[in-house]
């Protein structure tokens, strides 16, 4: 294990400078290794491999799913069908088509739904990231690709998480870069995941059977969690499983992933 | 065969449509208000509508905190309905917010008391509803992980729920809710204080409140009665951590309804409430005066904050109590003396900061806070604490010296006035630099010491030169 880690660790170097060559793409090669998640699926899958992938340093913008919608008019406020976005959908844009002055086009959107955020990703030849891929990347302090046990780095973390969503959103990647040299995974916006509802829907629940998995949050989930003083893990979760598809928030935004090969 | 099913499903719908009337929106009330006694004799559809908001508000004086609430306080809505009601819950999670919240009301049978019918997303509304099958005070607090941060944040309240035939009128009801936070900060240390995750799993609280703040109760906001009203207090204890010994200076409980529950104990001097529980607790005023409501578990109202006020009105009675007002000792450090040392402070951004004003203020934290050893005339305690009045140090010692004094505190042998001490003073730097400026001008000026004047910028000078022990706020 120990070696592992060592070798993700090396050619982690190695992919920050294949990262560098692909820096117009916007996008961070992330060498992969093993996450060892806050909610195990399972007690036999505590550690889970993730394979190596691309990530968008930054969360989309406004300006960019303008574009998007514009090229796409199915997917316009006024356009969508509502089972794919609820009524917030992109309701803070003055029009369907335009941001209105109080919008800066470098502020992470937000008010999008997952089917949204799932097409923006795949008319870009892309995809969300997975959970695991997402909750592996933002491990990573500036660095460390593991921080979690840092606890002045989850205190940060937390910080963001209890304060209320600023009414004018800062413009996307002012934050120091992480390890990965990705940026804003924490302190901007929630993010959209690809399987953001799997932390309910575990795929063994035989362990867990007298236990309903909805009931993981209250009791059986503070007993199932890894590290129960990662509070920052717990309100994450929480807030996925909150979700639906079609939900859009005001401080939920996303990113796009790709596979290694396709790059 | 038709026909039986018809006669089925009659029956049943007025089965499902016991209650009788139109749907009643309830009423909800922020603490320390209660609803309205139920006129009902019957039981009805109640609707309920409760907002969760995530608000930054002062959590004691100059300090502020980000409480996520049910309905913009702490506690949350007073919720009153009557034992067969059947209750239509809209939770409704405001835009604004970060977090996803749910309710668990204590008063509902069902799984998560509701808190699975009711997980809702920022901007997103959850609507389940439920028979109030038991009557009782019951508390009702958000049950998404991570619980206890929801909980220490202040996501509790309390629902009553009346018996068929009513609780028995008394002249006034009020609603006080305790709950312990968990602070970076140190106690009163001033600017906006983030949650302290290692302090909650410690159950190490910095502050220990009634209503969400310290002075929701005391001064202008003390709950009021007259002389020979009888009171009615709902209590509960939204924790997460402590459980409350909750106590009325000067008043013995003719009657607590013990856990909110259905049997009552008499003559209770102090009641237990239990974190995620409550009292109803009832007694006639019969003296006027200032009631002081503490947690006896007796830090927590003298430094943390867990002291509240009730004010009755009234003429004496001699025969019951021979007059003299409640220890004013008690009261020193909050509500009437707040005035002058606002106005010091208002003053003193403005630049028309006065002597006499800055001796005013001074006075009034010094009863606070330092009147404890050093005695409100100052003579402190023979070979104990050491003398301010008429003293050789405060007169002798330069300002840096005193002021180092307060803010990084004091210990070892030292001789005052001819006598030798060997004690420990704490450092006293949660106060600001304007408070320590204007207790220094008020002890400077008394008891027949050599007078003068500290001012602010002298106090900052020397917090940036010296450094404070370990522990102690900044």
């Amino acid at each position: 294990m120990r070696l592992l880690l060592l070798a993700a660790i090396c050619i982690g170097q190695f992919g920050l400078i294949l990262a560098a060559q692909s820096a117009e793409k916007g996008m961070a090669y992330v060498v992969g290794g093993i996450l060892k998640p806050f909610y195990p699926p399972s007690p036999k899958e505590r550690e889970i491999p993730v394979h190596t992938f691309w990530m968008n340093k930054f969360p989309v913008t406004e300006a960019q799913f303008l574009q998007f919608v514009k090229k796409n008019p199915q997917w316009r406020r006024d356009h969508i069908k509502r089972i794919f976005a609820d009524k917030q959908y992109l309701s803070h844009w003055v029009t369907p088509i335009s941001l209105g002055n109080k919008i800066n086009g470098e502020q992470p959107v937000t008010q999008v739904s997952w089917f949204a955020a799932k097409a923006y990703c795949e008319s870009e030849g892309k995809r969300l990231p997975t959970e695991n891929e997402w909750e592996y990347v933002a491990g990573a302090s500036d660095k460390k690709p593991d921080a979690r046990k840092d606890l002045e780095w989850r205190n940060r973390i937390l910080d963001w998480y209890t304060k209320p969503t600023p009414s004018v959103f800062p413009k996307v990647g002012q934050s120091p870069p992480n390890y990965w040299g990705v940026y804003y995974l924490h302190g901007l916006v929630w993010e959209w995941v690809l399987d953001f509802n799997s932390s309910l829907v575990s795929s063994d629940n035989r362990e867990n059977a007298t236990s309903p998995d909805k009931n993981r949050f209250c009791g059986a989930g503070a007993l199932v969690a890894t590290e129960k003083d990662d509070y920052a893990s717990f309100m994450r979760i929480a807030f996925r499983t909150s979700l639906k598809a079609h939900y859009t928030t005001s401080s939920l935004g996303f990113r796009c992933a790709q596979d290694e090969k396709k790059s | 065969m038709n026909q039986f099913l018809m006669i089925m499903l009659g029956l049943s719908l007025t089965m499902m449509n016991c209650h009788s009337g139109d749907p009643i929106e309830a009423i909800l009330t922020d603490a320390p208000n209660v609803p309205p006694p139920i006129k009902r004799n019957y039981p009805a559809k109640i609707i309920a509508h409760l907002e969760v908001k995530e608000v930054t508000r002062p959590i004691a004086d100059g300090v502020d905190y980000t409480f996520w609430t049910f309905g913009g306080h702490v506690p949350g809505k007073f919720i009153r309905v009557r034992q067969g009601d059947t209750v239509e819950f809209h939770l409704q999670n405001h835009p604004d917010n970060k977090m996803p919240h749910n309710i668990d009301l204590h008063a509902v049978t069902g799984p998560g008391g509701g808190a699975t019918s009711s997980f809702t997303a920022p901007g997103h509304e959850s609507q389940f509803t439920f028979k109030a099958l038991n009557k009782g005070l019951y508390i009702y607090h958000c049950a998404t992980a991570p619980v206890g941060m929801h909980v220490a944040n202040g996501m509790y309240g309390l629902i009553l729920v009346e018996p068929p035939e009513g609780l028995p009128p008394v002249d006034k009801e009020y609603y006080i809710v305790q709950g312990d936070f968990y602070t970076v900060g140190k106690y009163r240390e001033k600017g906006l204080q983030p949650f302290d995750m290692q302090k909650a799993i410690e159950e190490n609280a910095t502050y220990v409140l009634f209503n969400g703040s310290e002075g929701a109760l005391v001064g202008d906001k003390a709950i009021k009665a007259k002389v020979g009203e009888t009171v009615r207090l709902f209590i509960g204890n939204g924790g997460p951590n402590l459980i409350s010994s909750f106590h009325v200076i000067g008043e013995v409980f003719d009657k607590v309804f013990t856990e909110g529950g259905t049997r009552y104990q008499e003559n209770v001097q102090t009641t237990l409430v239990p974190a995620g529980g409550s009292a109803i607790v009832e007694y006639k005023a019969e003296i006027p005066g200032t009631y002081i409501l503490v947690d006896h578990s007796i830090f927590r109202a003298f430094n943390k904050g867990a002291l509240g006020m009730m004010k009755v009105e009234g003429d004496e009675n001699k025969a019951m109590y021979s007059g003299k007002e409640v220890d004013s000792v008690y009261l020193a450090d909050k509500a009437e003396q707040t005035q002058a040392i606002a106005q010091a402070a208002a003053a003193s951004k403005k630049g028309t900061l006065t002597k006499e004003m800055q001796i005013e203020a001074g006075k009034n934290l010094f009863m606070g806070t330092c009147s404890t050893c050093h005695q409100n005339n100052g003579i402190g305690i023979p070979g104990v604490f050491p003398p301010l009045a008429n003293s050789d140090i405060v007169n002798g010692w330069d300002k840096q010296k005193l002021i180092a004094a307060i803010l990084n505190g004091l210990s070892g042998p030292i001789k005052v006035n001819g006598r030798d001490y060997n004690s420990t003073m704490p450092p006293m730097s949660q106060l600001n630099d304007d408070e320590v400026a204007h207790i220094l001008t008020f002890v400077l000026n008394s008891w027949e010491n050599k007078g003068g004047v500290v001012d602010t910028e002298e106090v900052k000078v020397v917090r940036e030169a010296t450094l404070r022990p370990p522990g102690a706020a900044k």
